[in-house]
């Protein structure tokens, strides 16, 4: 936000102030999770400041332990599929929502989106009795469900979104040229929403593999994700692996995000967009 | 659809069977757009809507004194609730207690029956091994000199209560309200009364940390909304970098932090703002710092995306047109960003209405939300009911709240990027 | 309502298919064993499950729990047990085999006479590990001003907010704070379980908490106990001994254990009932139960051995740090295992209660 050149001096101040609050907030925002980084070369078993000692032993420990790597193993497979299942679902759906004249469309959305809107641990316990009567309890397939279930919303949500600015006569423009359903979908629709499917996927994603009170209650040891392993490393064996297991996660968010963002330039430079 | 094509159909010749032809492709497409929802509709259906009915029914279903005292139960319905039950409730006492020793549920029974009247674990199982060593009647006399208390009424009237496989028991003990011998409906005295101000505080808390979320979240969506997109960009990602980290670590983040010996306190220290330690790990400051950085992201996103679609050259115009810079973000910008900052505190507060790690890892024992308490009675003491009927309370304060925000909102215009 | 079963039976089909193809499950001769975590299990990863590994191929599956009961009693109930074996505390495996979740254990397959374990340690349906002990502990490396070089010796100086100042670690179940509660109210040790059986005798053990309440830190898993007081978040707290000691033999911190009072209890292998493992458990449970095994684990952490034969085998410097050391047991007593199986739910929820308030 540049300052207009007819600003007033308590305008300029007010600018001013308004910047530094916006730099302590960001501080407060990223501070707190580079906090734990250092601590991941710590020399003692404590998670105390300050430091006796570095060392490298909690990457000795989670790259040898095989409680971590499958944790590791089980949270990717789960949030994988919990992606793939939430993903085509929610995508489908806010595609049958968004066609004019939905009946009920209201109710429907509401239904829809409820597990995001019921708290958590309401889902877990239902969850729990529920799963636990289908034999689906402990199990890997069956926290999949539950993760597919948390995860829908966001999809729905976000393609919704994407789509409230579709232009439907498109669809029918396509259909109209002898398109047939699933080529017009692949070919007309499917780029255009892509955004908000992309964003939706990453969204369902994260809600899988950072849940875990869903999984304390219907995970087993076998069946343990990353998280649930973690919550361990801080309760049951305090243990600073766990900040080990942190900092690769901060480093393979960073990745991540410094991908994306390199990408969208790369996409806008191609497509000729100026900033 | 419909409303609009009709007319111009009705004037074609013929019109009658293109009309009919068209409502045909119309229902047809609605039958598509139907079809594309059934999948997820009936996938929520089964995962999530179906266990939350189960839950609900827990916390009105108890059969268990039913189903381990079958007898006693159809004898005890014939009772008045004055004095001691006949004979014939006795026998079928003895019989169904020995039955319940002999498939090792007597402490079950006992279980029950001691959420009401305490100590009556030890009495039940006592009473089972009693009756079955006992082989032939008359029982009453014989059960009441070996196990004193089938000789007080209260006791009766407990077992019927308890015998009634729905009850509201669950729901009146959440609400600090219990049963006194003549099935009245009393407060708990003042120092057993719990659940009340436990869901005051996670009311408290909840709105706290979503106002705090707002205040600090939206200036930086501000300026990442205003900023050119290069900067947006690199801002967004400091945003996103504590979205994408897990709750755990930025949990532990904070017990690192607010430590006596941690490095808040060592700041304090040594820029001289106190003299000794302060205490913030374990406090409610310390659940709300906490709770506030890891909401933070969720309301500031919804916000961002808002703001990101208003066009700079409103305010321009309000400029021009002679307001000042307060009066024109006042009038102008702030009423077009309400969506945004509706959906996301709606996100917040439901979020936090549901925090139970975090303040069972920073916070002190007078800091723990309602979540905490749902958890502790399904996992550790094994009170189903308890657990489901706090559930339930929970459930309905969050669906008024929800048709609220439906109601001044509109669900369809809830954006997350 | 028939097709959404349906499909939603083809979905979960499809989706099990799919994982399973995807990770190779095969679960046989795997047992999945589940202990209290930390020092504790780590404890028991040396003793028992990496010989017991090498020598039988059996894999062992780790996991922690910390005392609830529910996952288990469930896991029990719908007949789809993925625990095999528990290491429980008294009151759990007690509750567990009136409430029919444990199996009964049978003793000739153990291969240990019943009568050579530690007197109430071998139960129906669990069978005693370790002697352990609560006991609290202050670190000598760290002592407040305040203490004025004085140091707390006996349970009234925990309750002692004027003498010795500062923050207690307790463990936030109602066990042994209660019991501790009332000795240091004067309460003679020999009738402790006998008042906490009147509902009076409960009211004076929480008042006479409530004098030190506002400075309490409350821990609810083992490890957390010598990590509050190793960062200075309390003065004083209350620990299973072992984990005590761990923290100074190996991270060397100068944390002084105080017997005065001391809170014997065993803990117990115990094995779910339905798990489809039974064998498998009992063979694991014979190899624990193996005096020369069991005198390996008291060198790793220490706890003493729940066997009588066991005790030769453990070297003279070990025994010494044991809570069954002569020194150590002058007031020591042994927490009353029934008292807690019946009353120990009821008060947990009376404790939580008093917590919230």
């Amino acid at each position: 936000m540049a300052l207009p050149a007819y600003a007033t001096p308590i305008e300029r101040a007010w600018y001013v102030a308004f910047r530094v609050i916006c730099v302590v907030v960001f501080v407060f925002l990223v501070v707190p999770v580079l906090i734990v980084i250092p601590l991941s070369f710590n020399s003692e078993a404590f998670f105390t400041f300050p430091m006796p000692g570095l060392s490298l032993r909690w990457y000795e420990d989670f790259f040898g332990s095989e409680r971590w790597l499958t944790a590791i193993k089980n949270s990717a497979i789960i949030a994988s599929s919990t992606t793939v299942f939430a993903t085509t679902l929610g995508t489908l759906a806010a595609l049958g929502l968004s066609r004019a004249g939905f009946p009920g469309r209201a109710l429907v959305m509401s239904l829809l989106i409820s597990p995001i809107i019921v708290p958590v641990v309401i889902s877990a316990l239902g969850m729990y009795f529920f799963y636990n009567t289908l034999g689906l309890i402990s199990t890997i397939p069956g926290i999949i469900l539950a993760h597919t279930a948390l995860a829908t919303p966001f999809v729905v949500i976000t393609v919704t979104a994407t789509l409230m600015g579709f232009d439907h006569t498109l669809t029918r423009a396509a259909a109209g040229l002898g398109g047939r359903p699933h080529t017009v979908f692949f070919r007309v629709i499917l780029p255009l929403i892509l955004p908000g499917v992309i964003s939706g996927a990453l969204f369902a994603f994260i809600t899988s593999w950072d849940e875990l009170i869903v999984v304390l209650f219907i995970a087993s040891p076998e069946t343990r994700t990353l998280p649930r392993q973690m919550f361990s490393g801080i309760r049951d064996q305090i243990s600073p692996t766990i900040t080990a297991a942190a900092t690769i996660l901060i480093c393979l968010s960073v990745v991540l995000l410094t991908t994306v963002e390199l990408l969208r330039r790369r996409s806008e430079k191609l497509r000729g967009v100026r900033p | 659809m419909v409303s609009t094509t009709a007319p111009t159909v009705g004037l074609i010749a013929g019109g009658a069977s293109l009309k009919a032809q068209l409502r045909r492709a119309e229902r047809a497409r609605k039958l598509k757009a139907i079809g594309l929802v059934v999948p997820l509709f009936a996938f929520i259906l089964v995962s999530f809507v179906i266990p939350i009915g189960v839950m609900l029914f827990q916390s009105i279903y108890d059969p268990d004194i039913k189903r381990l005292m079958p007898g006693t139960a159809e004898a005890l319905a014939r009772w008045d609730g004055q004095g001691i039950p006949d004979e014939a409730t006795f026998a079928a006492l003895v019989t169904d207690l020995a039955a319940a020793q002999k498939v090792k549920k007597a402490a079950l029974i006992g279980r029950r029956l001691n959420y009401e009247l305490s100590g009556m674990r030890s009495d039940i199982v006592k009473s089972a091994k009693i009756a079955s060593k006992m082989e032939m009647g008359p029982y009453k006399e014989a059960l009441i000199e070996q196990a004193t208390l089938w000789g007080e009424r209260d006791v009766w009237a407990v077992v019927k209560r308890a015998a009634q496989p729905y009850t509201p028991y669950f729901f009146v003990t959440s609400m600090d309200l219990k049963y006194d011998s003549d099935d009245n409906v009393v407060p708990v005295p003042e120092n057993e009364a719990v659940y009340k101000d436990v869901f005051l505080r996670t009311l408290h808390i909840s709105l706290l940390v979503t106002f705090l979320t707002l205040v600090l979240g939206y200036p930086i969506a501000y300026m990442m909304a205003t900023q050119p997109p290069r900067v947006a960009n690199l801002l967004l990602i400091l945003v996103l970098l504590p979205f994408w980290t897990s709750l755990l670590v930025r949990t532990t983040a904070w017990v690192v932090l607010l430590q006596t010996q941690g490095p808040i306190n060592d700041l304090l220290m040594a820029s001289g703002l106190v003299n000794e330690r302060v205490q913030l790990i374990f406090t409610r400051f310390g659940t709300i710092a906490a709770m506030t950085h890891i909401q933070l992201p969720f309301t500031v996103l919804p916000i961002y995306s808002v703001m990101k679609t208003i066009s700079p050259s409103h305010m321009r115009a309000a400029r021009s047109l002679g307001a000042n810079s307060f009066y024109a973000f006042v009038r102008v910008y702030f009423p077009q960003t309400l969506p945004g900052v509706a959906a996301g505190c709606l996100l917040t507060f439901i979020l936090c209405l549901g925090y139970y790690i975090t303040p069972a890892l920073v916070g002190g024992p007078t800091d723990q939300l309602i979540s905490t308490y749902i958890a502790l009675f399904t996992n550790s003491t094994v009170n189903w009911g308890m657990g489901s009927a706090l559930g339930t309370i929970l459930l309905v304060a969050t669906l008024v709240l929800y048709f609220v925000y439906n109601r001044l909102v509109g669900i369809d215009r809830m954006r997350l990027t | 309502m028939t097709r959404v079963k349906q499909r939603s039976t083809v979905l979960g089909a499809l989706a099990v298919a799919g994982v399973l193809a995807a990770t190779g499950v095969k679960a046989e001769d795997t047992l999945t064993v589940v202990s209290w975590g930390g020092a504790y299990s780590e404890s028991q990863r040396k003793a028992y499950y990496e010989p017991f590994m090498a020598e039988t191929g059996i894999k062992i599956i780790e996991a922690e729990w910390n005392g609830d009961v529910a996952q288990v009693r469930a896991m029990s109930e719908s007949g789809n047990v993925t625990w095999d074996v528990i290491d429980t505390g008294s009151a759990e495996g007690i509750a567990g085999c009136d409430q029919g979740w444990l199996e009964e254990i049978d003793y000739a397959m153990l291969a240990q006479p019943r009568e050579k374990f530690v007197v109430g340690g071998a139960l129906d349906c669990a069978v005693a590990t370790i002697v352990y002990s609560t006991v609290y502990g202050y670190d000598a490396g760290n002592l407040p001003a305040a203490w004025n070089g004085q140091v707390p010796t006996t349970i009234a100086d925990f309750f002692d907010l004027e003498k010795f100042p500062g923050k207690r670690g307790l463990y936030k179940r109602p066990f042994v704070s209660l019991e501790w509660a009332l000795v240091a109210d004067g309460v003679a040790q020999a009738d402790v379980y006998d008042v906490l059986r009147t509902p009076e005798g409960v009211d004076r053990a929480f008042a006479k908490l409530d004098t030190i309440k506002d400075q309490v830190v409350w821990w609810e898993a083992g490890a957390q106990a010598p990590e509050i007081l190793a960062n200075g978040e309390v003065v004083m707290t209350s620990a299973w001994n072992g984990r005590l000691y761990n923290a100074v033999k190996n991270e060397g911190r100068k944390f002084v254990l105080v017997w005065d009072h001391q809170a014997l209890d065993f803990d117990y292998w115990t094995v779910v009932k339905g798990t489809p493992k039974l064998d498998l458990a009992y063979k694991f449970l014979a190899y624990a139960s193996d005096p020369v095994n069991m005198a390996r684990q008291s060198q790793f952490i220490a706890y003493g051995p729940s066997h009588a034969d066991a005790i030769p085998h453990i070297p003279q410097d070990v025994l010494k740090d044991l809570p069954t050391a002569p020194e150590n047991m002058a007031t020591a007593f042994t927490q009353d295992a029934q008292f807690w199986a019946d009353n120990g739910e009821a008060l947990t929820e009376r404790m939580n209660a008093w917590l919230a308030q």
